[in-house]
Formats: structure tokens, sequence, C-alpha cells
């Protein structure tokens, strides 16, 4: 008897096993399948319903594709969507600015998010900036200096200035801190500070926005940038040609460290969908959502 | 640290020859005891239990080496092998990959941590199997052994804490006429040399400290007939005899220093320099967790060809502590 139960177990131990070691490889290409399936219907069903009925209820899917950096303020826009509007669905994909632009010109997606302005040779787009990203400059609060130029933070992060004593501050060497390659704001940043090229003086690169806030706090005479909303007093918040990294001036221009987060779509390709969506995130509610992410509105 | 014991252990009974008695005893199994009923089809079906368990790991390490290569192997090809290995610019945003200035960190960054931790750590363990009295080992011996179980990004950040600012001083002495200087801040190579010196300690204690242990007493009471004194025989007699399960030590030493990430990454200043003490470096490994997050199109391709020559190099420490060891069973 005891052996039979032990037979019984084994077996069934075995079955399981095989089982779970197939069912791995099965489910992955089956679920695949389904997915990418109703995409498709969902999207050809799309245009129909959306012409059939007028009523207020929209229905049907988005899919916006470009900036990684836009990623987390889209993603909460699309959450924020949803509730209001429980029959649409949004694919977000960031594959890049440039990716999403020119899948917004190819019609392959409804929305391409792009974190700087188009280029002139993007065309055929209409351009909707829903938010800007202003970069602060933050020093270590030991190094004298409240106040520098465009071009000397430049020179600065090229390694022709070493010394905060250059720009008038305490005789301390200037350690330069950055994000790692890839990262959005190192690319806004060196957009418009180093003319786009890869800054030469980096002593150290970190991978969040919080572990550059701490390192400048930490370690004497460095500098580094981040996002406006993330930085505190740990550190001190420099002035760019005389003016103060604050919401106000980021929202009026004279803020130099900043680019605009912009909403490609289409010439033409204006649905219901994308009109309400777009609507939405320039709304105050929209607006809102946009300035927890820790971005300046632009309403 | 399960598998490092392991082969610690296997080590430690191979040099032991009581042990191995014991070993060969057991191997002769008893066909009918009292317990097992001797059920024919019972013992298959196990063996094919036990075969399906033990296939998981090799699947799982053939999945890893057909997927590392399939997805490390375009990249490489599209670069171009020699460009890749000896290219000596890494900007991946401008499309120019050569990891050169890693391989070179990773391998330097590895040996100076070596060359710092294992003398360390076999003196520890030397003391601690050897001379240290029984209660100093009671207290030392769980103290290493809780050691090797902090997770690597603690290190990390007491290396941030502590280390940082000391190496930043010591890198202000050093460059205070060289005005062409990049000051790093204290996040360069020597930080990351001591961090993972200090990391790789415990393995090396451990498993050298088992080795010593092993050594038959025989030997030590031979040694100290012909009048030796106790530091020459732990020189002349007890090391030599431990010598394979301390190169293992130095092995997985070796395997642990060029695999870490974590601790690193917070100390090391992630620039894709070339290995200099105070410059700030860029490790293979560190290069891939810091990147992959924003990275996209062939800039994460490229830290796929990165992962590839991580992989790469782990499998040529592994075949060579193998033959090593092979060599050393064969020796005696």
């Amino acid at each position: 008897m005891k052996n039979n139960f032990k037979k019984f177990l084994t077996l069934g131990l075995a079955g399981i096993m095989a089982v779970g070691l197939t069912a791995c490889g099965g489910n992955e290409s089956s679920s695949s399948k389904t997915s990418s399936g109703s995409s498709s219907n969902n999207t050809s069903s799309t245009s129909s319903e959306d012409n059939a009925s007028s009523t207020d209820k929209l229905s049907g899917k988005l899919t916006i594709n470009g900036s990684t950096s836009m990623e987390k303020v889209v993603k909460a826009l699309n959450e924020a969507f949803i509730a209001k509007n429980s029959d649409v669905s949004i694919d977000l994909i960031a594959s890049g600015s440039g990716t999403g632009i020119k899948q917004a010109q190819e019609g392959r997606a409804d929305i391409g998010t792009s974190s700087r302005k188009l280029k002139d040779s993007e065309t055929g787009l209409t351009a909707t900036n829903i938010a800007v990203d202003g970069v602060a400059i933050i020093a270590n609060k030991e190094v004298g200096v409240e106040d520098i130029t465009l071009e000397q933070l430049g020179q600065i992060y090229n390694g022709e200035i070493k010394n905060w004593k250059d720009l008038g501050g305490a005789d301390s060497n200037i350690v330069v801190i950055g994000r790692e390659e890839g990262s959005g704001t190192r690319g806004a940043f060196e957009d418009i500070v180093t003319g786009g090229e890869a800054a030469k003086a980096y002593a150290q690169t970190l991978d969040s926005t919080g572990a550059v806030i701490n390192a400048v706090s930490t370690t004497p005479g460095a500098i580094g940038y981040a996002s406006l909303a993330n930085v505190d007093d740990t550190v001190l918040s420099l002035k760019i040609d005389g003016v103060e990294a604050t919401d106000e001036t980021i929202k009026d221009g004279s803020f130099k460290v900043q680019r605009p987060f912009v909403f490609a779509i289409k010439e033409g390709n204006d649905s219901e969908l994308i009109q309400a969506y777009v609507d939405f995130v320039l709304s105050d509610e929209g607006q809102e959502i946009v300035q927890a992410q820790g971005l300046t509105k632009v309403k | 640290m399960a598998i490092i014991k392991a082969s610690a252990e296997a080590i430690a009974a191979n040099s032991s020859s009581e042990t191995e008695k014991l070993a060969s005893v057991k191997k002769h199994k008893p066909k009918n005891t009292i317990i097992g009923v001797g059920n024919g089809l019972t013992e298959k079906i196990m063996h094919i239990v036990f075969l399906i368990c033990s296939s998981v790991a090799i699947i799982a390490l053939l999945l890893i080496t057909i997927y590392m290569i399939s997805s490390g192997a375009p990249i490489i090809s599209k670069v171009g092998l020699k460009d890749f290995i000896f290219g000596d610019k890494w900007a991946p945003t401008k499309e120019i990959f050569g990891i050169s200035p890693m391989i070179l960190t990773s391998v330097f960054g590895t040996i100076a941590a070596i060359l710092i931790g294992v003398p360390i750590g076999l003196m520890t363990s030397v003391f601690l199997a050897e001379i240290a009295p029984k209660s100093v080992v009671k207290v030392v011996q769980p103290a290493v052994e809780l050691l090797a179980g902090i997770p690597s990004v603690i290190y990390g950040l007491l290396g941030a804490m502590i280390i940082k600012p000391l190496s930043y001083k010591i890198e202000m002495l050093v460059f205070k006429d060289n005005p062409e200087h990049i000051y790093t801040g204290g996040a360069n190579m020597f930080s990351a040399v001591i961090v993972l010196a200090i990391m790789i300690l415990p393995t090396i204690i451990n498993i050298s400290r088992t080795a010593i242990i092993a050594v038959p007493e025989e030997y030590r009471e031979a040694s100290y007939g012909l009048g030796a004194t106790h530091i020459q025989t732990i020189f002349k007699v007890i090391l030599p005899a431990a010598k394979s399960g301390i190169a293992t030590a130095v092995v997985l030493g070796v395997g642990r220093a060029i695999g870490e990430a974590m601790a690193i990454i917070l100390v090391a200043g992630n620039m894709a320099n070339m290995p200099e003490a105070f410059n700030s470096v860029k490790f293979l490994t560190t290069g891939v967790v810091q990147e992959f997050a924003y990275s996209s199109g062939v800039h994460r391709e490229a830290l796929f060809g990165i992962g590839l020559v991580l992989f790469v190099f782990i499998m040529i420490i592994n075949i060579v502590l193998n033959l090593i060891l092979k060599g050393k069973a064969k020796a005696k």
C-alpha cells in the first residue's frame, strides 16, 4: 500500500515537472499571439466605431511611441485618461524621441513623443508642447559661487575651468558629476550646454537623479545637474546668467537649461480619440499630473 | 556561498585519506536494507526525477549560453571584433563602441584586488586555523561567515561613505601640482579596488581555512618532530600542503571580483577611462548595469556584447580553475 502511494507520488511529481517545463515555452508564444491578434482587431475597429457612434463615450486604441525621458509622465497621463475612459487602451513604447517622431510621420504611432523641439527636417507633423523639463544646475554648498554663465558651465563640463576660485569661489577643485550615457536628462543638458557633444570632464556618472544629488551634496567641490523637481536643500541650485531655476523662469524661458516635451501628431490624423487625449493632457487635470511628475506646466 | 563551501569541502575530502575511505565504503550501496523495499519501478522513476532535476541546471546554462551569443554576437560582428575589443572610445549614443577601457579596468581591478585581498585573507585563515585560541575563533569565524553573506550593495554604500572621501583626500595630495588632472571626488579605480579587496576576503578566508584544517595532523607532528617551529611549519609544510585549496580560493575570489557590479558602481565613477589609480573608471559589469535602463537600439545590443565578453571571461576563469585542480591532482 505504502509502496503504491510512493509510486503515485513520484509519478505525479514527474508529471508536474514535465508540465511545468513545457508550459514555460508554450504559454509565452500563445499569449503573444493572442495579444498581437487582439491589437490588430482593435485598431481596425476603432475608426469605424468612432465614426458610427456619436456618443461621448470614447473607445479604441492609441499608440504612443517616443522619448524615454517622457515615458514616466506619459504613463501617468495614460493611467488618468484610462480611468476616465475605460474603453480606451493605450500602447506606450519608449524607444527614443527620434524613433517616436519617425513613427508618427509614418503613421505607425498615433502620437510621437519627443523631449526636444522638432527639427526643421521633421515635417508633416503638428507639434504640441505639453510640458517643460527644467534641468537645474546644482553644486556642493561649500563652493562659494552662486551664479555662473551658460558659457562657464560649458567650460566646466569640458574641463577648461577646473577650480571654483577661477569663478570667484572657494579654492576647491571642481568635480564634474552627471548622468550615464542614454539618460534623457543628460541628453537635454548636453544639447544646451555642450552643443550636443558628450562633456569631456565627467568625473562621475551616476544612474539616477537621487544619486547625483547625493554625490553632489557629499563631494567637496562637486557640480551636477538634475530635474528641478527633485532638487532639495542639501545642494545649492546655481543661477545661470543670473536667473534662478524656478517654475516661473522655466515657463517664461529665461532659465536656459530646459527642454520642451512635445507631442508630434501627423497632420490630418485628427481622430476624436487623439484629440480628446491631447485636450486631456492640456487640461488643468492633465497639467496637474505633469507638475506632479516634476515638470513645469505649459498652461 | 553554498557552492563555494561544497567545493571547499570536496577539496578537503580529497586531501584527507580518512574521509576517502569513508566515501568508498558508502559507495557500495546495500541491495536490500530494512527500509528500502527494493522495488525496481520506484528506483527507475526516481532516477528519472533526479535526471530531470539535474537537467534544469544544464538547460539553464545552455539557454544562457545560446541567448548571450545570439544577442551579443550581432553587435560584435557589426562593429568588428577588433574594434569592439580593442577600441578605446566608448560613446554609445554616438555609436562608437570600443570596450578596451572596460576590459582593462575589469582585468587590472581584479588583479589589484587579488594582490591586496589574498595576502590578508590567507593570513587571516592561517590565524584562524592554526594560531588563534578557540575562544577567539568562536568570535571571528562567525563574523567572517557573516561578512560573506552581506549583500554587495552594502559594501558599495560603505565604500561611498567611508572610502570615497578618504580616496579623494589622497587624490588631492597626489595631484596637487598637476593642473591637467580631472578630479574624481574619490570615485575612482583606487576606491573600487579597495572595496573589491574587502569583498573577496570572506571567500578567500573561508575556503583556505577549510583547506588548511584538512591538512592531516601527521604532517604537523612530523614537522615538529624534525625540530621546526610553529611558524616554519605553517609556511613550509601546511601552506604547501593546502595549496590546491588556496588556489581554488584565489580563483573563486577572481570570479567574485570580476563579476561584481553593485558594490563598485557607487565608487568607481563610471567613465570609460583607461585604468589608472585615480581615474574615474567603468568596469564591464557596471557598464551594463548603469546604461541598461535608458539604452535602446544598437546601444542596448552593445551592452549585450559586453555581457558576452564578460561571459567568455568567466568561462575562461572556470576552465583555468579546472585545469589547475586537475593538474594538481595528477601531480599528487
